[in-house]
């Protein structure tokens, strides 16, 4: 039973997620504001110069709805203080105490921290996205295939977003300031994922370099399958890539986390 | 004059129970207990007075603390401070009182303890020559002497605290309300505040409020004692009444056994 | 002995509190440097956007990239004074759960200005200056001809917009006394309103202008004297709306000390 320790931990995460019950609310309400607004600008812009418009519109909706509402998912910048303080203090140690393998637990609570968030809020956003008015409206995917596909790609997508995330607690520990590595990589992520305007909206050669980068595999691939943005063979290629980034990031992590543990315990912290 | 009349207070805080389900339930709707922390809490102090308040934790001790000095508004009851009623007049009632919190600091953490001082005479707005007298016998009668001019992060407990009291007296209070004055101290530092502050009601007449666990504190520094449980005064009388044989401290649990809280 | 002394003034005060704080930050030399810095760059990726999408599109809604440019800064200054100034608000919870409150309220002194007076965020200077920076930048663009009046406009619609933002910053903090978790949905009205704020408010359509003159006064720091700066509008009545704005505060302040009286009543 080796993973049942990891669901425990799950579980106790999820539940103290649970606990905040007001920010949840507010979350909801903020999102649902800001996809709002978000979607109004592109529908200005759109208005200014429609033949360059790199998307459809639709597609453009239910790509922004959807980053509003698995928002918890894929922010980098959603990391664990508990974690930084820990690796600053020297508290580590007691984890380290513990039967457990660091990379494994860190994971499983990252994991939790952020599907609790995103759980809780997702619902209520995408059911008013659905009911508004067009161009607000945010559309079914165009076929069932898509729909699989993109549970997929998430799935993918999330652990890339974690194991990156694992990256940088694990990079904190050869670092005199976590909190520049995080902004830092916070910041690459925002705009290298889609974040701040879809990879689409880039010119050509920009956008060709950022899809061959990890962050591409975030929140890029699924938010652009589910609307048919990306479509048959590119995107299981996009889907491919995403699992050679999950494999890459996990083992370079672990790699790193071996180093750092090696660090703590000859030095003491 | 302080009299307290009849004073109740009720707290409203969510339920909350262990478990993954009870979280998602909890989640969906909360529930609420009214917890009571004052229920017809009634005395009085006379000017100059020394009273040690004590009571097992969260007997409403600091609620009793709170409402006196300001912070909090009772649900129902009289409280008159010199005549004034702290809450309704709260600028012009603090000016006339000093707060300690045994385990918050009012100074500022990365300033020499100086600079602290030199805030507190603007916040209070005291002249300039009460100031440096209160200052300079301050300094002497705590013997801050060398810390005035040391960060406060870089003091020790004892010194911080010595400190804390010398910051709380800089305005001539009338009333001195200390929340737990020694705790975490060494003995050489508790002796020196309770010294202080025994000299301090007996020099400057200024009434003494304290709430303490310990009680050496008490032996040290007064006479009345006021024993408060579950919200309600259960004792008000001197310290010889109920001190018969042994120590204090088995006396004061035998109190809380006899008394159930 | 009990003669009423002078109260020294609040503005002495203030500025002695500001002094202090200055002090302990310094004890800290790198890391104000460090967060300084980040504060810089933290809002350079609204920059990256609005770069690539005016490559691609040119305007919006007839506006040109050297406005949108001016209102993101515009915007960017208003909300780092406000956040340099009034960063208690902004944190009060914190202040509330530490107790930090309950030695505020022991002091003969007005609450909303010993929270001012608690922290002073010099950090936001890093925000501030790339906001300086993208306003030099994008005003030269513009070709905007300038005179006095513009000036004195830029000033006070900045010092304005401050206080407009200070004012959600003081619902904030007077929520937190109705609920101890706090109310996240407020980050609508601040972050929200510097993302979105990038973009003059009528791109968001007749109604959102309107919520913003009339409910929470955005486009009087904003949209109104982009007008007037840009020439769009000669109306000095324009360049004097953000002065209107400070009106907002009032509301502001009854809220908080509302709560401030119920906090009394309800305890932690």
């Amino acid at each position: 039973m080796k993973w049942k320790k990891y669901l425990s931990v799950f579980r106790l995460r999820f539940a103290m997620c649970l606990q905040y019950r007001t920010a949840a609310f507010a979350g909801v309400a903020t999102q649902f504001v800001w996809g709002f607004m978000e979607i109004n600008v592109f529908y200005a812009f759109r208005s200014s110069d429609p033949a360059a418009f790199p998307m459809g519109f639709e597609q453009l909706a239910s790509y922004i709805w959807l980053q509003q509402a698995f928002l918890a998912l894929f922010m980098v910048w959603f990391m664990e203080n508990e974690i930084f303080d820990s690796i600053m203090d020297g508290n580590i140690c007691y984890e380290l105490c513990r039967p457990i393998d660091l990379y494994n637990l860190w994971f499983a609570r990252s994991a939790a921290h952020r599907m609790s968030r995103a759980l809780l809020r997702c619902a209520p956003i995408l059911l008013a996205a659905f009911l508004l008015p067009p161009p607000y409206r945010m559309t079914l995917p165009p076929d069932a295939l898509t729909l699989v596909c993109f549970v997929f790609a998430m799935l993918l997508s999330v652990t890339v977003t974690i194991a990156l995330c694992m990256l940088v607690y694990m990079l904190s520990f050869f670092t005199v300031s976590p909190q520049g590595l995080r902004i830092l990589f916070a910041m690459i992520a925002e705009v290298l994922q889609g974040i701040v305007i879809p990879l689409p909206f880039y010119p050509r050669n920009v956008r060709r370099l950022m899809e061959m980068l990890p962050f591409a595999s975030m929140e890029n691939v699924p938010l652009r399958i589910y609307s048919g943005n990306i479509s048959g063979g590119e995107a299981v290629r996009a889907m491919l890539l995403q699992g050679f980034w999950v494999l890459l990031l996990i083992a370079a992590g672990k790699l790193i986390c071996r180093r750092a543990m090696k660090k703590v315990t000859v030095q003491g912290g | 004059m302080i009299v307290m009349k009849n004073i109740c207070k009720t707290y409203r805080v969510a339920r909350r129970n262990a478990g993954f389900r009870e979280a998602v339930k909890s989640f969906l709707h909360r529930e609420y207990d009214t917890v009571t922390a004052l229920d017809n809490v009634s005395f009085s102090i006379a000017d100059g007075e020394t009273v040690g308040y004590i009571g097992p934790n969260g007997a409403g001790k600091s609620t009793t603390i709170k409402i006196l000095s300001g912070i909090l508004t009772p649900d129902s009851g009289e409280c008159l401070v010199d005549g004034r009623i702290p809450w309704k007049d709260r600028i012009g009632h603090v000016a006339r009182i000093g707060v300690v919190f045994g385990q918050r600091s009012q100074l500022w953490w990365d300033v020499p303890v100086d600079d602290s001082f030199e805030l507190l005479r603007d916040i209070y707005s005291i002249p300039s020559d009460v100031y440096r007298r209160n200052r300079d016998e301050l300094t002497e009668l705590l013997d801050l002497g060398k810390l005035l001019k040391t960060p406060v992060r870089q003091l020790s407990l004892g010194q911080r605290m010595r400190c804390e009291l010398a910051a709380s007296l800089l305005h001539s209070p009338d009333i001195l309300f200390l929340d737990e004055p020694t705790i975490g101290l060494d003995a050489v530092s508790k002796i020196a505040v309770r010294e202080f502050i025994v000299r301090l009601n007996r020099e400057r007449k200024t009434t003494v409020i304290l709430t303490t666990h310990d009680m050496q504190d008490i032996e040290a520094i007064t006479r009345r004692i006021i024993l408060i449980g579950r919200g309600s005064i259960l004792l008000d009388g001197d310290l010889s009444d109920i001190a018969g044989r042994g120590d204090l401290d088995h006396t004061v649990a035998e109190l809380y056994r006899s008394y159930d809280i | 002995m009990n003669k009423q002394p002078r109260k020294t003034s609040a503005v002495r005060l203030y500025l002695h509190y500001i002094s202090v704080q200055i002090r302990c930050m310094m004890q800290y030399k790198k890391s104000f440097l460090m967060t300084t810095l980040g504060q810089f760059l933290a809002s350079f990726n609204a920059f990256v956007g609005i770069y690539f999408l005016f490559r691609r599109f040119h305007s919006i809604a007839g506006y040109r990239y050297s406005d949108v440019l001016f209102c993101y800064s515009l915007v960017l200054m208003e909300f780092s004074l406000a956040e340099c100034a009034a960063r208690g608000f902004d944190r009060f919870s914190g202040l509330v759960r530490k107790g930090e409150f309950d030695r505020i309220m022991t002091r003969p002194r007005n609450e909303i200005l010993q929270v001012l007076g608690s922290s002073f965020e010099l950090t936001r200077i890093g925000r501030m200056m790339q906001a300086v920076i993208v306003f030099i930048y994008g005003t030269s663009q513009a070709g905007i001809h300038w005179n006095v009046w513009k000036g004195l406009c830029v000033l006070i619609t900045v010092l304005c917009g401050a206080s407009v933002f200070c004012g959600i910053f003081l619902i904030n903090a007077a929520l937190c006394f109705f609920t101890l978790e706090g109310l996240e949905v407020i980050n609508i009205f601040t972050d929200g309103a510097r993302e979105y704020g990038q973009y003059p408010v009528d791109v968001y359509g007749k109604r959102m202008l309107r919520f913003c003159t009339f409910v929470i006064p955005y486009s009087l720091v904003q949209y109104y004297p982009l007008q007037y700066i840009t020439g769009r509008s000669d109306s000095l009545l324009y360049a004097f709306l953000p002065l209107a704005s400070l009106l907002f505060l009032l509301p502001c302040v009854a809220l908080w000390r509302f709560g401030v009286r119920r906090y009394q009543s309800a305890g932690s």
